[in-house]
């Protein structure tokens, strides 16, 4: 069977490892065109006006990417009460007169599952071979995880800010031809030591915030207008848990992993709330008990996994007076207002300091 | 010569301005309306303040800005400090309620709250999306009556029965007040209600989840409307305090953080002369078409901003810089 064209929605950097994932089953990856307004413009245009703003993201990337012609649209939203987020998807872009097969991955629960769908990306993919490209393409998504955490720990105390983001962007240039398991692990390593030979300015005890919410909008810079970045860059170490490969390997883990959340989240949950919202407030519960500093949530507007989290983080706020953040992210693009709260946030969190300090 | 230390907080609505001594007393001050052109309503406020200070022997040796306009304001003043206006107005509030444990503020587009513990702000959420219950819906609503804004309090005071008013969404709310009026509710039992929806609308949104203790300070345009103030006091069972100064508290709260930089120039009054022009331009580098803004006094690029990258502002300032120079 000829190379199939095979598209997939935006999240973060991860881009990289679905090419890989594509292209090592023998298909051709077509990668959309990065996200700008026009993305979001082009997807609210055909979505339901009270979907999520994902759902309009994922639309957009979908009709930038068909422009050029696509067999494969791969998609693994969905998980919360929009079960049929992917099959709404296709419906619309059908309607539209677009062809294509779906492939979703959101309802694999074993990996003897999840590589059948993969070979369904490209048929002929030999079972073997689907394997090693999961294999491979996973390794990269987690090096991609791992010098990301580096940077949202680090950059705020950097001496040189640049070098960070010269030594990131070089990174990730070079993950796209590091295709086998030793030239990921190898370009992973030699990151990792370029970063931290990188002089820092950090105090001993900096602050910490940790980011919890929704899946996409933590992991899309593009949608949550950076928070991350400007967090760090106001002298704060940023600790985020949610990433690719922890939703693979808890979505595997299925119902262990739910219980095990739902006991971490202490006093505060009996039932599973769905999607991430069980994992906000258990690791709201365990950072605070850690000592952080603070916490930043966010969420696309009408989320209802996390809209039920927050009233649990709210009271947990309240009870302990502990600093959280709510950030509701719509199809509004006006950054002010987050550098405004980020701003407000951070200059609050370092005058509790000084009081705990007794300056 | 006294040292002085000039605030400016420039809202969407308003703009205010002080000028604080070293021992933090206000020797002048102004508030007037910002009619949507910052830049005017600053030289404005300057040219009020200047002889406020005349005979006082001060010479202003730090400015700060603060409010929605603050990164614009802050370049033509060459500003020492530039700063969100939740934390100006925790430190103006703080200096005169050294105790104070919440502040609401209500003003002409946004709404906060910030809760304080030891003198130190803990806490602060401001309203996201939605502009319900803020003085842009009331002064709306206002008209919509033929009452004068400044006279809505009077009329909420004078009610005996508020009528119910939906106050989650500024449209729903609309809808009732129309329907309330038709079936012939008394306009001060509307206007009570209205006054009631706005505190509701606050409580359950901006103010959802946090602990109001008391002394509670009421700021911002709306905490003008006593009818606002007393359904404050009655939902939430505590004293509310308003100053009179309550709305320079932004301005107030910048000065003590300018005058806290330790940084030193002094300031002349006479910035209010020179030409400074905005020019706004989408960028066009890429799909993101980012709206960049900057600033040019007497003709030369002094500041740029609302670029998401670093080409963006090389790009207009080039363009600025090649421009014809308007006098």
């Amino acid at each position: 069977m000829s190379r199939r064209r095979v598209t997939f929605p935006h999240m973060g950097e991860y881009w990289i490892a679905f090419e890989t994932l594509v292209e090592l089953l023998g298909a051709q990856a077509v990668v959309p065109p990065r996200m700008t307004r026009h993305t979001l413009e082009a997807g609210a245009h055909v979505s339901p006006e009270f979907v999520c703003v994902p759902f309009k993201y994922n639309m957009g990337n979908f009709l930038e990417a068909l422009e050029g012609g696509i067999d494969v649209i791969v998609q693994a939203g969905g998980g919360c009460r929009f079960g049929y987020y992917g099959e709404v998807q296709e419906a619309i872009l059908r309607d539209m007169g677009y062809d294509f097969d779906l492939v979703n991955l959101v309802e694999t629960t074993n990996l003897p599952m999840l590589v059948r769908e993969l070979r369904r990306i490209q048929p002929g993919a030999s079972y073997p071979r689907a394997v090693k490209a999961f294999l491979i393409a996973y390794r990269q998504a987690q090096a991609i995880e791992a010098v990301e955490d580096f940077v949202r720990k680090n950059v705020g105390f950097a001496v040189d800010r640049g070098a960070i983001d010269r030594v990131t962007a070089r990174f990730l240039r070079e993950l796209r031809g590091a295709r086998t398991l030793r030239a990921v692990r190898d370009l992973r390593s030699t990151t990792l030591a370029a970063l931290g030979a990188i002089p820092l300015a950090k105090p001993e005890n900096p602050l910490r915030v940790g980011v919890v919410g929704e899946l996409y909008v933590l992991m899309e810079p593009f949608a949550n207008h950076n928070i991350e970045r400007r967090l760090a860059e106001s002298g704060v170490e940023v600790h985020r848990f949610v990433t690719l490969t922890s939703l693979i390997e808890h979505g595997l883990a299925g119902r262990t992993f739910v219980r095990k959340t739902i006991a971490a989240a202490g006093p505060w949950l009996e039932f599973h709330l769905g999607a991430d919202a069980t994992e906000s407030v258990a690791k709201t519960w365990e950072l605070m008990n850690e000592g952080f500093d603070g916490m930043v949530h966010v969420k696309p507007f009408g989320c209802m996994p996390e809209v039920s989290a927050m009233s649990v983080l709210q009271r947990i706020s309240r009870e302990y007076t502990f600093p959280i953040m709510f950030m509701s992210y719509d199809a509004q693009t006006a950054e002010a207002g987050v550098d405004t709260r980020v701003e407000a946030f951070c200059d609050m969190l370092q005058m509790r300091r000084r009081r705990q300090s007794g300056a | 010569m006294r040292k002085g230390y000039l605030g400016v907080d420039i809202g969407s609505i308003s703009t205010k301005a002080v000028v604080i001594a070293e021992d933090h007393t206000i020797l002048a001050s102004e508030y007037l309306w910002t009619e949507g052109n910052p830049i005017a309503a600053v030289k404005r406020v300057l040219a009020a303040l200047e002889p406020q200070l005349a005979g006082a022997d001060v010479e202003v040796v730090a400015v700060g800005t603060t409010g929605s306009a603050r990164e614009l304001i802050g370049s033509v003043l060459g500003a020492q400090v530039v700063k969100n206006e939740i934390t100006a107005h925790a430190m103006g509030t703080l200096s005169l309620h050294a105790d104070v444990r919440t502040i609401f503020e209500i003003g002409g587009q946004d709404s906060k709250i910030i809760v304080l513990r030891d003198g130190v702000p803990v806490d602060y959420a401001m309203n996201t999306l939605c502009a319900a219950g803020t003085g842009s819906f009331l002064s709306s609503q206002s008209r919509r009556l033929g009452i004068p804004v400044e006279e809505f309090g009077d009329y909420a005071l004078r009610s005996t029965r508020p009528t119910r008013i939906a106050g989650r969404c500024t449209v729903f709310a609309e809808s009732d007040l129309v329907h309330k009026a038709q079936i012939g509710y008394a306009i001060e039992d509307i206007v009570a209600g209205l006054c009631d929806a706005i505190v509701n609308n606050y409580l359950n949104n901006v103010g959802k989840g946090k602990e109001i203790e008391a002394p509670v300070v009421f700021q911002g345009g709306v905490s003008k409307n006593v009818g606002v103030v007393e359904a404050f006091k009655r939902i939430t069972g505590h004293d509310v305090i308003v100053d009179d100064c309550g709305h320079l508290m932004g301005a107030l709260g910048i000065a003590l953080l300018a005058q806290n930089t330790g940084a030193e120039e002094r300031f002349d009054f006479g910035v209010r002369d020179l030409t400074f022009e905005t020019m706004g331009d989408e960028c066009g580098g890429c799909p993101n078409n980012c709206e960049v803004v900057f600033v040019l006094r007497d003709g030369e690029f002094i500041d740029g901003w609302g670029n998401r990258c670093a080409t963006g502002i090389e790009r207009v300032r080039r363009a600025a810089e090649g421009a014809p120079t308007v006098g």
